[in-house]
């Protein structure tokens, strides 16, 4: 559907990839555990390889869930936009498919967040 | 289905008095007192007879006077000299 | 011949007849400009009116009697705001506390009555029918002094507490105040017919009494005179805005069945955006008046499930059900108010208002008043959270949250049949993805993805650079949010420091 309007209607995205300065954005979100009320969005170089996430971008979001020191990571189950997904460390964003404003969904099977409250 | 309409006044002296009105021209009417306010439901219809009103405050009362009392209504709303009127299903 | 004797009283117009000369007849016919180019915008939305002059103001309000009435509220607001402020009314709230609710009121909701007033303004102008004109006329200065007022009252705070200092500023920047501020932007940007759908009747008529109501009855109870006052002053004037609101859908419906269902789509459409924005006021309720009258779950059965429930059954005459999504809005109350005072409390060092756990007194009322939810779900998060608390570590994410694209909430609800899970919708437009918070923002953005994709999101401008810098201090400072007094939890917070030091004060005279 269009925008019913008086004149001529159609506009840039205002968070297309071109505004971020040669950067992407991508969401995280840890399934079962909403002491993180929502997904978390990060400016991340499409270069980034994915070992760098789990080494260095999902411990500074998440370390200071108790549970978190705790995923086993070979268990983890990935979802990339909706589909399931198996991320290879040594790959980077880009050459994972991991596009601009890609959904990161994970789930950790045991760690179901604490006092059985998914938190 | 029988839908309420609903008034709600603050609790002032003039909202006392007409809170009183309401009560005596509406036998169905349903009176719930919160703080600084007092909600009235009642089935269907409600009347707000300006002759009424002046008996309770004991002065003359034009009914657009009302606005200096009233917080929330439900219902349409048919006013004249005489009577404020609430109502669904008309 | 009849003279007419000079002595002879003529006779006062009724009600009837004074309304019927104020709204028929003044108007012209333009000889020399044509029509369409005076009102540009009555046609275009696809509304169709055939006669203006069936509008009628069911409380056939007229100038003297508009004038007469509003300078008397001026005058008895006036008169409480003048002895609140020289008796020192802010020392007898029932707790600091509570100031975080007016800082969310002068930042989120005054702004909105500005923002009204400019919309009615316009509307006013443009609408062809005299009635409809006047009753947006007499809106828009009503907006205005709503706007005035509770700026002028809530200034009195503003001198002992912090966070008041620069609402409407604030409301240009803060992340979470672009939520109120995309809404009404969104209404005013619309043509003056849905503007009308989306202000008047959605917000007001169906909305609103949650906002103003139940919690201006909980100020009264709180202590505070100085914004019950102002509050109730406003809500009068809302009585006539939310008949106006359901007047100008009656006559829409009444005027061309084709009307229907382009009412029907914006009332889905601002039913759902009226309803997100009320998220804020759930938890006002819930959580910043330290005495409590009524939980929102409470609220929102009483004002929507009966009160909106008789609208809308009053209304399937014309053809006009309940709007879409009012069942996930059911399925939700048991968890709005907890879930976004969660994400208040996470992001506390960005809020220009206090955060706190709740109290165990607290926490007992919320098991009562949520037995389906409150101690399963949310009694461990708080537990959690004090604890961690008293042991030196606070809890504060560490992550911007995802904004949906457009109510521009973080996407923190979670889904209605499972409340354990986020829930998130996507849409690929034009080769770029989407994000909401559920299916009825999905549905909204669907409709107009060309309007929402041009959403200023607080988080993917900080992102872009566009908000001071790169670091949460640079974007606070951007914020004019004052660091350190402001932000993060009421505990240690200068204003504790004031409250305690008049609460000491009073002790020590009771004790002499």
């Amino acid at each position: 559907m269009t925008t019913t309007a008086i004149g001529t209607y159609t506009f840039p995205s205002r968070d297309r990839i071109e505004n971020f300065h040669g950067l992407q954005l991508v969401y995280f979100l840890w399934d079962k555990h909403l002491m993180f009320s929502a997904p978390i969005t990060l400016v991340l170089p499409p270069t980034l390889p994915f070992s760098e996430i789990l080494g260095e971008v999902l411990p500074n979001l998440y370390g200071a869930h108790p549970q978190f020191a705790e995923i086993d990571w070979s268990t983890v189950e990935w979802e990339l936009d909706g589909v399931a997904f198996i991320p290879m460390p040594t790959l980077t964003l880009t050459a994972l498919g991991i596009d601009h404003k890609s959904l990161l969904r994970f789930r950790t099977p045991g760690l179901e967040g604490l006092a059985q409250a998914s938190f | 289905m029988t839908s309420n309409v609903s008034i709600t006044l603050q609790n002032t002296d003039d909202g006392r008095g007409i809170v009183a009105a309401i009560i005596a021209d509406n036998p169905e009417a349903v009176v719930s007192t919160y703080p600084a306010m007092t909600k009235i439901d009642c089935p269907s219809r409600l009347i707000m007879n300006k002759t009424s009103i002046e008996q309770q405050l004991g002065r003359e009362f034009d009914l657009h006077e009302l606005n200096l009392t009233m917080v929330s209504i439900s219902g349409n709303v048919d006013e004249d000299d005489d009577r404020l009127l609430l109502m669904w299903n008309v | 011949m009849n003279t007419p004797n000079p002595n002879e009283r003529l006779r006062k117009l009724s009600l009837k007849e004074r309304y019927a000369h104020l709204t028929r007849g003044l108007d012209w016919q333009p000889t020399y400009q044509d029509k369409k180019k005076i009102f540009p915008f009555t046609d275009y939305e696809g509304i169709k009116i055939h006669d203006w002059d069936a509008f009628e103001d069911p409380f056939r309000l007229t100038m003297d009697s508009y004038w007469k009435y509003q300078a008397e509220k001026e005058r008895k607001l006036y008169a409480v705001i003048d002895s609140f402020a020289q008796n020192n009314g802010q020392m007898n709230i029932s707790d600091a506390r509570y100031i975080n609710a007016l800082k969310i009121f002068i930042t989120a909701v005054s702004p909105l009555e500005y923002a009204a007033h400019r919309g009615f303004a316009h509307v006013g102008r443009h609408f062809e029918g005299v009635g409809p004109r006047i009753a947006c006329q007499f809106q828009a200065i009503d907006e205005l002094r709503h706007a005035q007022t509770q700026i002028h009252t809530i200034s009195h705070f503003n001198k002992f507490f912090d966070g008041l200092h620069d609402p409407l500023h604030m409301y240009n920047r803060v992340w979470y105040l672009s939520v109120p501020k995309s809404f009404f932007e969104d209404a005013i940007t619309a043509g003056p017919f849905e503007f009308l759908t989306a202000v008047s009747f959605s917000f007001e008529y169906v909305l609103t009494s949650l906002l103003f109501v139940p919690f201006m009855s909980g100020a009264a109870y709180n202590g505070d005179m100085a914004t019950v006052t102002f509050g109730f002053s406003a809500q009068s004037d809302e009585s006539r805005h939310m008949t106006l609101g359901l007047e100008i859908i009656k006559f829409m419906l009444q005027q061309d069945e084709g009307n229907v269902p382009i009412v029907q789509k914006w009332i889905d459409k601002w039913f759902w955006r009226g309803y997100r924005l009320l998220s804020i006021i759930a938890m006002m309720m819930d959580y910043m008046l330290p005495k409590k009258i009524m939980s929102w779950k409470e609220a929102w059965e009483m004002y929507f499930e009966q009160g909106g429930g008789a609208l809308f059954n009053d209304l399937s005459r014309y053809g006009i059900r309940l709007p879409k999504y009012h069942e996930v809005a059911k399925a939700e109350k048991d968890h709005y108010s907890h879930q976004a005072w969660s994400t208040f409390y996470q992001y506390s060092h960005a809020s220009a208002f206090h955060t706190w756990t709740p109290s165990e007194e607290e926490m007992t009322w919320f098991a009562e008043k949520y037995p389906a939810s409150f101690n399963q779900l949310y009694r461990p998060r708080y537990d959690y959270w004090a604890k961690a608390e008293a042991d030196g570590k606070r809890f504060y994410n560490n992550g911007l949250p995802q904004l949906c694209q457009v109510c521009q909430i973080p996407t923190f609800f979670t889904e209605p049949t499972d409340p354990t899970r986020i829930s998130t919708r996507t849409k690929i437009y034009n080769g770029e993805r989407f994000y909401f918070c559920s299916d009825g923002c999905h549905d909204i953005f669907e409709d107009e993805p060309e309007k929402y994709l041009q959403s200023w999101l607080p988080v993917h401008q900080i992102l872009q650079g566009n908000c001071g810098g790169t670091t949460v201090p640079e974007v606070l400072d951007w914020y004019h949010l004052n660091q350190g007094a402001d932000n993060f939890d009421y505990l240690g917070s200068p204003d504790e420091a004031l409250w305690e030091n008049w609460q000491s004060a009073r002790k020590r005279v009771i004790a002499s």
